[in-house]
Formats: structure tokens, C-alpha cells, sequence
């Protein structure tokens, strides 16, 4: 697998990430080095291998039903470049 | 009955699948300690976990993995021991993670089956495709300044449980008894409260067209987030019959997002944005895979209440009722365990009548549901008593639900009040079946020549006369002996 301008282009988009038509090249040449280097692991043999998601041999933890948070108005506003009373305010979105 | 459209090439059927995306019941939400309460201040119900503030991790809500085990359970379907949670990546201004934490290639359910309890008494199986739980996203008002939308993102964080059915469904009306059957399992199960109004359960409808007979599925559009049962239909019907206009155009229907429009009675494309679809879901790395042991679902599964269709089918035995009446009184809990109290003992179909013709007519009128019923199921079922052993007629009977219905007091307790006892005593219906004969010469021999018409003329005169107290029966059978025998 390997990626092109145009592949860079689209994921660059899809990260809302801005980059220069010069960059696209490099960029594409860096991210199939990646690539490149992760499908060597396809060259193990993993039959009857579960795949794996964490390292940890432990199940996931739970919380019980109970509301311990919140109420922090002020502090969740905080960064927001913009607001209105207490609504965040972007800029209008259209759908 | 099939719902179809004709048009000049031939005769087109409707394939409709639902993806019902219903508000979990919790106090707190799916992976923060926020409350979940409706109608509250604007992001007051917000934890910096739901902020999506650098660091913050998600612990799942252990209350929220046993309602969507339990829901999986009500829909028969397969509880998937092992699911994951992935990141759907998109970007929205209420959606503050940039990412929606959802399941996607291992849900927690997997196939189901609902059944559809249809008007003409039949029954009806529909698909359930999957059902998933995810993160809600806040909510945006566009609205409120010509030049910004505002966030409240109190919503955002609380535990969806998106149920995808099966392309099953042919006609509005089945979608319609569809919803209305997922809500009713669930508001059984006590797992989503079904409150269309504060948006607890929303819908994406697919719909497509195909000419009848055919077998395979043509392109289909998804109409977002309708948030009323009557809205579903409607949309179903007008997208339809625009996709049915684009066939027969020649043209083709695109697959794409519509948003339907009920002021102008139409769907609309969605702005088309480019690449919109590409979520590039994967594991979300912050959450272990979801192990549930079978044991722990076995639990559940036998702590389930009875639901709709058991208890359609006890009511069908035990109480002698029609497919349709047990279909009718069991759709809603309060319903049935209303009726239950109301017809113990009694005779069971007079209680359906009462109940659904009587007592649902005036709640709908002064817009009250069967839980603020002014009249409580033992009085409703007093009322029965006395009409059984003929203490009062059902003329009478129908005042005194009136009277209750307005003051909710005990039915003997008024009719002791106001007099309205039936007249049992023979010698005053006597007297009073002969003061109309002879007031009313002219009548009676019409009656005397075979007019049976007078008959029923005389008879209200009578129940005029008593004010409604004499049991009309009697004064039927004396009225043919002095005039007739």
C-alpha cells in the first residue's frame, strides 16, 4: 500500500489540518515510510492468533450509576475562544 | 394491507430500515460522572471528560452496558459477549472530542427480532440488524444570532443505544407501529423512557423503492434525525413518492443524507460534504473491549419483566380478549396494569370497552395520560360492579363516569349522593309505563297495530319519566304486556 498526493491531500482535509501543495510530496513520502515499515508485521505468521487490543490483561473497569461531576460551568467555558451567557459560541454552522 | 404506488411504468413497493437511536435510562452518562437530567442550564451537566479537556479518560457507566444487555434481551436478539468501542472521527461543533465514541465492527447485540402487532389482529416479524451504544453530541441552536451558533453541551457524553432494524419494513404505517413497539419494549424494560418530545428516541430513515416482485434492493437515501412517529411516516411517504418521480424520470437516486422539511411537506438533500462519510473508525485506545461473562447476562435475563407480547398473549387467554383489544391495552405498561386492576375478577371485555372506548376518550380530550387519570382503576372497576348487579343502568353508568372523570370520587359514593340508583321496584316502573300509555293514547295504538318503532318511542319516555333510573329492559317487557299481551 502506498499513498499519493492526492491521498494526502484527502486525510489532510479529513484532519482539518492546512498544508502547502509543496508539502504534499514530502509528506507523502514520510507517511509511506511508515507504511512501509508497519507492514512488515505482515510478514509473521499470525494464525490462530487473537488480535490483541491492550496490553493490559485485565477487563475493562466500570463505574457504578452515580452522578460525581459536572456543575463545573465555569471551568468548561473557560478556554472558549467565544461565548454567549453560557453557551459556547461558534461561528454559525450552516447543516 | 400492501402499501404501493402506481405510476406509468408499473407498480412500486417501499423498503424502509430504521436506525432508532434511543436515550439510555441512567443517572450519569456513558463515560463521565455528569448528570443526565433533561431541561437543565446550559452546560451545567458538563464534566471535563464530556469538555473533551486534554487528558480526561472515559470509564464506562456500569448501568449503561446492563440496560443495553437488557434491551438486546427484549429485542431476542444475540448478546455478543465480547464488543469494542471505536472512534467514529468527524468534526462538529457539539461534538467537542472531534470523535464519537461508538461500536461499530463488534456491537453488544446483534440479531434480533420484533414482532409488529398489526390493526387487523396479525402479527408481523421485523430484523434487528445490530444494536450498538454510543456517545450522544451536544446540542446546537442555530438560531439565536445571525452570525454564531450556540453550544450546550449537556447532552453531550449521554448513552444512546442506536437500534438498526432490518430492511423489513414496507409501508409508513409499519414503520410507524414499528417505533411505537421498540418504545413500548423499552419503557417495559424501564432502558429509555421514549420521550419523542425531549428527543429520547430519534430516528434515521433509509428508505428506497423497487418495482413490486423485484428482489433486489435499489439505491437508497437516509433521511436524519426525525424526531416524531407521525414525522417518520410522512417522511417515508413524501420520499417515496419523490424517489418513485426520479425512476420514472429516468434519472437515479442518489444515495446521500436527506433532512425532511414537515412545514412543506418534503425531503432535501443535505448539503453533499465531500468525504462527509469517511469516519475512519478505529478501537479507541483510552477503552478496554468490552468482556461480559455469560453468567452475569443469564441474570439479567431472568430478572426481565414480562413484555409486551407475553402479556398480550396472557391477555388473550386469561381474559378472553380479541388479538386487537390485548394488542391495544398492553402497548403501554400503565395501560395494561390499569386494566388488570379494572377487570380482576369482572367481566373483562365490558372493562376493555369502558377503558378504551370510555376512559380513553376523555383522557385524550382533556389531554391527560392513563397515569393522571382522575378515575382510578378501582373505581372504574366499582363502576363495573354496580352495573353488574344492576344497582345502575348504563345510562346511569355513563353520568357517573362523567361525575368521576370530574370530581374522582368513589362511583357509589355518587350515585348514594345524587340519587341514581336503578328502580327496581316494580310498582313504581308499573305506575310509571302506565302514566305514559294513558298520556299518550295515539302512540300506544300504533303500538297495538304492530308499530314496534313506538315501542322504543315509549320506552324512552319512561326512562325520561325516571329520570334514567328504571332498568330499560323491564320497562321493555311491561310496556309489551300492557300493550301488546
Amino acid at each position: 500500500m502506498s499513498l499519493d498526493r492526492d491521498d494526502v491531500r484527502k486525510i489532510a482535509f479529513l484532519a482539518r489540518i492546512k498544508i502547502e501543495d509543496a508539502e504534499l510530496e514530502p509528506l507523502a513520502d514520510e507517511l509511506n515510510s511508515i507504511i512501509g515499515w508497519v507492514e512488515q508485521l505482515g510478514e509473521v505468521n499470525t494464525d490462530g492468533v487473537q488480535p490483541m487490543t491492550s496490553v493490559a490483561e485485565m477487563l475493562t473497569p466500570q463505574r457504578p450509576d452515580q452522578v460525581t461531576d459536572g456543575n463545573v460551568t465555569q471551568k468548561v467555558l473557560a478556554n472558549a475562544p467565544d461565548r454567549v451567557k453560557d453557551f459556547y459560541a461558534v461561528p454559525k454552522v450552516l447543516d | 394491507m400492501a402499501y404501493l404506488i402506481e405510476s406509468d411504468s408499473g407498480t412500486w413497493e417501499v423498503v424502509i430500515g430504521l436506525e432508532v437511536h434511543a436515550q439510555v435510562s441512567s443517572r450519569a452518562k456513558l463515560f463521565s460522572g455528569s448528570p443526565t437530567d433533561f431541561g437543565a442550564e446550559p452546560n451545567t451537566q458538563v464534566s471535563l471528560v464530556d469538555a473533551a479537556m486534554p487528558g480526561m479518560l472515559p470509564v464506562i457507566n456500569e448501568i449503561c452496558v446492563e440496560q443495553a444487555v437488557r434491551t438486546g434481551l427484549g429485542l431476542n436478539a444475540q448478546i455478543n459477549l465480547h464488543s469494542v468501542f471505536e472512534r467514529k472521527n468527524y468534526f462538529y461543533a457539539d461534538l467537542p472530542q472531534g470523535y464519537q465514541i461508538s461500536q461499530y465492527q463488534y456491537p453488544i447485540v446483534g440479531e434480533g427480532t420484533v414482532v409488529l402487532d398489526m390493526p387487523d389482529g396479525t402479527t408481523r416479524e421485523i430484523g434487528i440488524e445490530r444494536l450498538h451504544m454510543e456517545q450522544d453530541a451536544g446540542k446546537s441552536m442555530h438560531d439565536q444570532d445571525p452570525k454564531r451558533s450556540f453550544i450546550d453541551l449537556n447532552r453531550a457524553g449521554v448513552c444512546l443505544m442506536e437500534i438498526v432494524s432490518k430492511p423489513d419494513l414496507r409501508s409508513p404505517e409499519e414503520a410507524g407501529i414499528y417505533v411505537r413497539k421498540l418504545r413500548s419494549i423499552m419503557r417495559y424494560l424501564g432502558s429509555c423512557d421514549g420521550n419523542m418530545e425531549q428527543g429520547s428516541l430519534r430516528a434515521d430513515v433509509n428508505v428506497s423503492v423497487r418495482l413490486q416482485g423485484a428482489t433486489d434492493y435499489r439505491t437508497r437515501a437516509e433521511i436524519k434525525n426525525v424526531n416524531s412517529v407521525r414525522f417518520i411516516m410522512q417522511a417515508i411517504e413524501v420520499e417515496a413518492a419523490r424517489q418513485v418521480d426520479v425512476w420514472e424520470s429516468g434519472d437515479e437516486v442518489v444515495q446521500e443524507t436527506r433532512l425532511f422539511d414537515p412545514n412543506r411537506s418534503e425531503t432535501r438533500s443535505m448539503r453533499a460534504k465531500e468525504f462527509a462519510h469517511d469516519y475512519r473508525y478505529f478501537p479507541d485506545p483510552d477503552l478496554l473491549p468490552l468482556d461480559l461473562d455469560q453468567t452475569y447476562v443469564d441474570k439479567i435475563a431472568a430478572n426481565l419483566p414480562e413484555l409486551p407480547d407475553a402479556k398480550k398473549d396472557r391477555f388473550i387467554v386469561d381474559y378472553g380478549l380479541s388479538a386487537y383489544d390485548a394488542g391495544v391495552l398492553v402497548a403501554d405498561k400503565e395501560t395494561a396494569l390499569f386494566f388488570e386492576e379494572a377487570a380482576e375478577g369482572r367481566n373483562a371485555k365490558l372493562a376493555v370497552n369502558w377503558l378504551t372506548t370510555n376512559l380513553f376518550g376523555a383522557l385524550n380530550a382533556a389531554g391527560k395520560e392513563i397515569t393522571e387519570s382522575p378515575i382510578s382503576a378501582t373505581h372504574l372497576g366499582g363502576l363495573l360492579d354496580l352495573l353488574a348487579d344492576g344497582t345502575i343502568s348504563s345510562r346511569i353508568a355513563k353520568d357517573v363516569f362523567e361525575e368521576m372523570f370530574e370530581t374522582s370520587k368513589d362511583p357509589a359514593a355518587i350515585i348514594e349522593e345524587k340519587g341514581l340508583k336503578q328502580i327496581t321496584d316494580t310498582g313504581a316502573i308499573e305506575a310509571a309505563v302506565d302514566a305514559a300509555i294513558i298520556s299518550n293514547p295515539e302512540q300506544a295504538d300504533q303500538v297495538r297495530d304492530g308499530n314496534d318503532k313506538a315501542i322504543g318511542w315509549f320506552v324512552g319516555q319512561v326512562m325520561k319519566a325516571t329520570q334514567g333510573k328504571a332498568n330499560p329492559q323491564a320497562v321493555n317487557e311491561l310496556l309489551q304486556t300492557r300493550l301488546k299481551g
